[in-house]
């Protein structure tokens, strides 16, 4: 009997593909259009109770007194748990005060309303656009860094001084399945929690310590999740609650939490604000030198600014000084949010560099392609930069910044750049084979809405020489091997390695089955178009089904791990990409409209170009959302949140998006730099790469861009709403 | 002209004010609605409107051609109706307040946030909610095959506007469905798809029985 390991794992060259690479309709598309896929906000369970958060409705309160006498006295409610009781300081407007578990949604609702809490309202900051003014106590270094002479590049006469602010508000989330949880004991010591969560493998670890039970008694499902985009990583305060509650009152128990509650505590992208002085050499085009200050905040625990990402990619500007505030104010606690910082990188740099190139009259694109060698991967930009014009027909549409007519409509362009890692993270995975011919896999893993499930479908079909339909993906259960989180675009090379490692073991198993009954060698098979073949012997074969007759009663196991010492790597990190915005900008009412927006990108080696292609658009689109709608707003006298809605906390519609144009780089790409030098690239040969996080960070900086280029000023800072806009061109831009 | 349809829906229920046209009422939009909807809702004759509640009352909804007889508070929406007490957890929960049309179903007809409308004031309307529509409708099909679906939580609202939409417009253009699935909010990103998806399966339903 042969030792396995006699089929390669990498992956099939380009000429060979039969799914990979291709554009395949998403497996669970069906499941999720007609209704008929369940999440977790659709659990019902039998006698099931609800839960209902009361929430602070102050941005800085200490808690005087509770009463919940009224609350526990209606029928029907069946507990009252005071999460932050007398005494409490509460920091920020929606922080949980108390629950209210009742035998229907509306009875919880009567549970909360009942419950009277007496506040000590306290100072609060909530405005934290002006530096200078934000309190002593409130503002914490955030690192300071220095590269070269900054002082002497600036004195040099060859060198233009540019100077300006910029700045990106608090955002949040705004999934559209709020966060939440089904919890129901099966036993003393065992519990099921439905969750939405991004991390079906790591939840019931989370929880066991809270509810000290063996982590292993734990079941977490999580089959559909409504969005997640970085906040919902773990059991959270009413993951923990809703076990606690159910098991004392020994009924299964759901909170989602309502919109605003969401929208106000579920997390937030932090703001980044920036005073940035840039020295370009007048003769080269060349940034020789840079100072930012940088500050925002990340809430009550302030955090959230990385000075890393000012300069953000231009990282090799040989002169820098730089230095970066926090800044601790009573507004949600943030959470990574899809690309964290790196969208704040953007519109912070970009939105510079582009002033400089407009300050010395050089066209937007050559002074990006002039300077990409301050870049870690120039060659890529390079190409990407010339795609993506020539997609946006820069050379048609550009024109110096503001020359844009003397009509109300005025149009622009704008470029912005970025970077993301995107690596794999480890991940298990079991391939079965079945008697009958059916094939399942299993990977504790979750699928975003990115595809993960299409993608391992089609890992294994590509295998087994089989079609995705053909692929029971059997994800979204802490009952199969665990697998990472999916934050920080890191499944796609997780799930595609082990995958590919347990499909090729599997096969290996069936070959050595399969080979006998052939008078072959296991070595001389090959999976192809639902067959077994020889290599050695063209015409001799056998349906899979037949093949699958051999196995015998047992299935075989297929097991993949990542990472796998043993093996080479199918996975990477490091993608660039770059976004162009073409927009139209009234400036009699300060509209900015999208015409089209191009987003060049690589990612490695594509597993399925149609969801691929998804995500670069949804990225785009979550970019317009924040570069044009999206914010956070706070009363400045109240310090509550005004907009913890969907009518205030503006989303773009179908119609507000304008033409979007997704290019993906695959294999290799040949284009010739405007020095005439060719420039090849393979961009498949790096194996996978995580592609959910870098088409996000752009589109606020190339949107800003766009917007400067067509009305002639900046408006500092996003989003680019109308009253910003008309701000601007009367000369009252600021970062308020 | 999804907007104008979900607007005379409502207005065929009983209580001739929705939570939503109040909430129209209350300023956010056209000022020529809220003047329609106040001025119908004054003239809704005094003696028709009987009182019932606050505790649960006999409501008889007709979904997808069945008819349920449950017992509900009058406060609990036709959306809590559907997902809580019939299980049909298509149309969701997402905004709660006829923002973001995650929980439109369709009321003779003609597209309503659930959300918005009262259980009770549903009675006596043909409901159709998205687990009416068999998964090889062509709406469905051409959702999947233009990928106008990320994580899904959007998509059947946007599947049930969409699905009246076409049955009106059959020729649209893309700058139609602009229009039409204005009343919709997607938050992965899907709108490219969407477009495609509801010119395509708008042209192919017309042909189609049960579409």
């Amino acid at each position: 009997m042969l030792k396995a390991d006699f089929l390669k794992t990498a992956w099939p060259e380009p000429g060979k593909r039969i799914w990979i690479g291709k554009e395949v309709n998403r497996i669970d598309g069906v499941a999720k259009a007609s209704g008929r896929a369940k999440y977790t906000y659709d659990i019902n369970r039998p006698n099931m109770l609800w839960g209902k958060f009361l929430i602070c409705p102050h941005a800085h309160a200490r808690i005087k007194r509770i009463d919940t006498s009224q609350a526990e006295a209606i029928p029907g409610v069946r507990k009252v748990e005071i999460v932050q009781g007398e005494g409490s300081e509460i920091v920020f407007h929606g922080d949980e005060i108390a629950l209210v578990v009742a035998d229907s949604e509306e009875l919880a609702v009567d549970g909360v309303r009942a419950i009277k809490v007496e506040y000590e309202v306290l100072d609060h900051v909530v405005d934290e656009t002006n530096l200078d003014q934000i309190p002593r106590g409130n503002r914490r270094p955030g690192g300071r860094r220095r590269t070269g002479n900054v002082d002497e590049a600036f004195a040099s006469p060859e060198v233009v001084t540019i100077e300006g602010q910029y700045g990106i508000p608090m955002i949040t989330h705004c999934c559209l399945e709020s966060h939440g949880v089904v919890a129901e004991w099966t036993g003393d010591d065992e519990l099921t929690v439905w969750i939405s969560t991004q991390n079906v493998s790591g939840i019931s670890g989370q929880l066991a310590n809270a509810l000290k039970i063996p982590a292993g008694n734990i079941r977490t499902i999580c089959h559909f999740i409504g969005g997640g985009f970085g906040s919902k990583f773990g059991p959270d305060r009413w993951g923990i609650l809703a076990a606690k509650i159910a098991r004392e009152l020994n009924r299964p128990v759901k909170i989602m939490l309502d919109r605003d509650h969401e929208l106000l505590s579920a997390g937030t992208r932090p703001s980044g604000f920036a005073r940035v002085k840039l020295g370009v050499d007048r003769k080269t085009k060349k940034v020789v030198a840079w100072e930012s200050t940088l500050w925002g905040t990340g809430g009550p625990g302030g955090g959230g600014t990385s000075i890393s990402v000012t300069p953000y990619i231009f990282t090799r500007i040989p002169n820098q000084r730089r230095e970066a505030y926090n800044v601790r104010a009573n507004v949600g606690p943030r959470r990574a949010w899809r690309a964290p910082n790196h969208p704040q990188g953007a519109a912070l740099t970009m939105t510079a560099l582009a002033d400089a190139a407009a300050a010395l009259g050089v066209d937007e694109l050559q002074f990006f392609l002039n300077n990409v060698d301050l870049t870690d991967r120039p060659d890529v930009y390079t190409q990407e930069l010339l795609i993506a014009a020539d997609l946006i027909e820069w050379r048609k549409h550009w024109h110096p910044r503001g020359e844009s007519g003397s009509g109300p409509l005025v149009e622009g362009l704008g470029i912005s750049m970025h970077t993301w890692g995107g690596r794999p993270h480890n991940s298990q995975a079991l391939v079965h084979i079945y008697p009958d011919g059916s094939v399942d896999v299993q990977l504790g893993s979750q699928d975003l809405g990115t595809g993960t499930r299409t993608v391992i479908a089609i890992v294994v079909a590509e295998t087994l020489g089989l079609k995705p339909e053909q692929i029971t993906v059997q994800i979204g259960d802490s009952r199969y091997p665990p697998s990472g989180a999916s934050g920080g675009s890191t499944t796609v090379g997780g799930v595609s390695s082990s995958t590919r490692r347990a499909a090729v073991d599997a096969l290996e198993q069936l070959f050595e089955k399969v080979a006998p009954s052939l008078g072959v060698e296991p070595t001389d098979l090959v999976a192809r178009n639902g067959r077994i073949l020889s290599k050695s012997k063209p015409d001799l074969s056998v349906s899979w089904k037949r093949a699958c007759r051999t196995i015998g009663m047992e299935p075989i196991t297929g097991q993949g791990r990542q990472p796998d010492p043993e093996d080479q790597p199918l996975a990477s990190q490091g993608v660039g990409g770059v976004q162009m915005a073409h927009v139209v900008v009234d400036k009699d009412t300060g509209v900015v409209r999208i015409k089209r927006f191009v987003a060049v990108q690589d990612c490695g080696l594509i597993i399925d170009l149609k969801t691929a292609k998804s995500q670069v658009y949804g990225g785009v689109i979550m970019g317009i959302a924040y570069a044009l709608y999206e914010e956070c707003v706070h009363d400045p006298i109240t310090g509550r949140r005004l907009n913890p809605n969907m009518e205030f906390y503006k989303l773009p519609g179908i119609g507000d998006v304008g033409e979007i144009i997704a290019h993906m780089m695959v294999g290799k790409v040949t284009v010739t730099a405007p020095d005439g030098r060719k420039i090849t690239i393979d961009y498949d040969e790096p194996g996978v790469i995580g592609l959910g996080e870098p088409p996000v960070i752009s589109p606020g900086a190339a949107i800003s861009n766009a917007v400067a280029n067509a009305i002639g000023v900046r408006v500092p800072r996003l989003p680019l709403t109308p009253d910003r806009v008309l701000a601007a061109l009367a000369g009252k831009g600021g970062l308020a | 002209m999804a907007e104008k349809q979900r607007g005379r829906a409502s207005d065929r229920l009983r209580s001739g004010i929705s939570r939503r046209d109040f909430l129209r009422g209350s300023g956010a939009l056209a000022a020529a609605t809220a003047l329609r909807t106040a001025t119908e809702a004054a003239a809704a004759p005094a003696g028709a409107a009987s009182v019932v509640g606050p505790g649960p009352v006999p409501v008889t909804l007709t979904v997808n051609g069945q008819t349920h007889r449950l017992k509900l508070e009058p406060r609990v929406t036709l959306l809590d109706a559907l997902r809580n007490h019939l299980d049909l957890t298509g149309a969701k929960k997402v905004c709660d307040r006829g923002t973001c049309g995650a929980c439109t179903v369709l009321l003779d007809g003609a597209p309503v946030y659930a959300c918005s409308v009262l259980a009770i004031d549903a009675q006596g309307h043909k409901i159709e909610t998205v687990e009416a529509l068999s998964p090889d409708h062509p709406m469905i099909q051409a959702f999947v095959d233009h990928d106008g679906l990320q994580c899904g939580f959007c998509t059947p609202g946007f599947v049930m506007a969409a699905v009246a939409f076409a049955r009106q417009n059959p020729e649209c253009s893309e700058e139609d469905v602009c229009r039409g699935l204005s009343g919709n909010i997607c938050r992965c990103g899907t709108y490219v798809g969407i477009r495609e998806a509801v010119v395509e399966a708008a042209r192919k339903m017309r042909g189609a029985a049960n579409a």
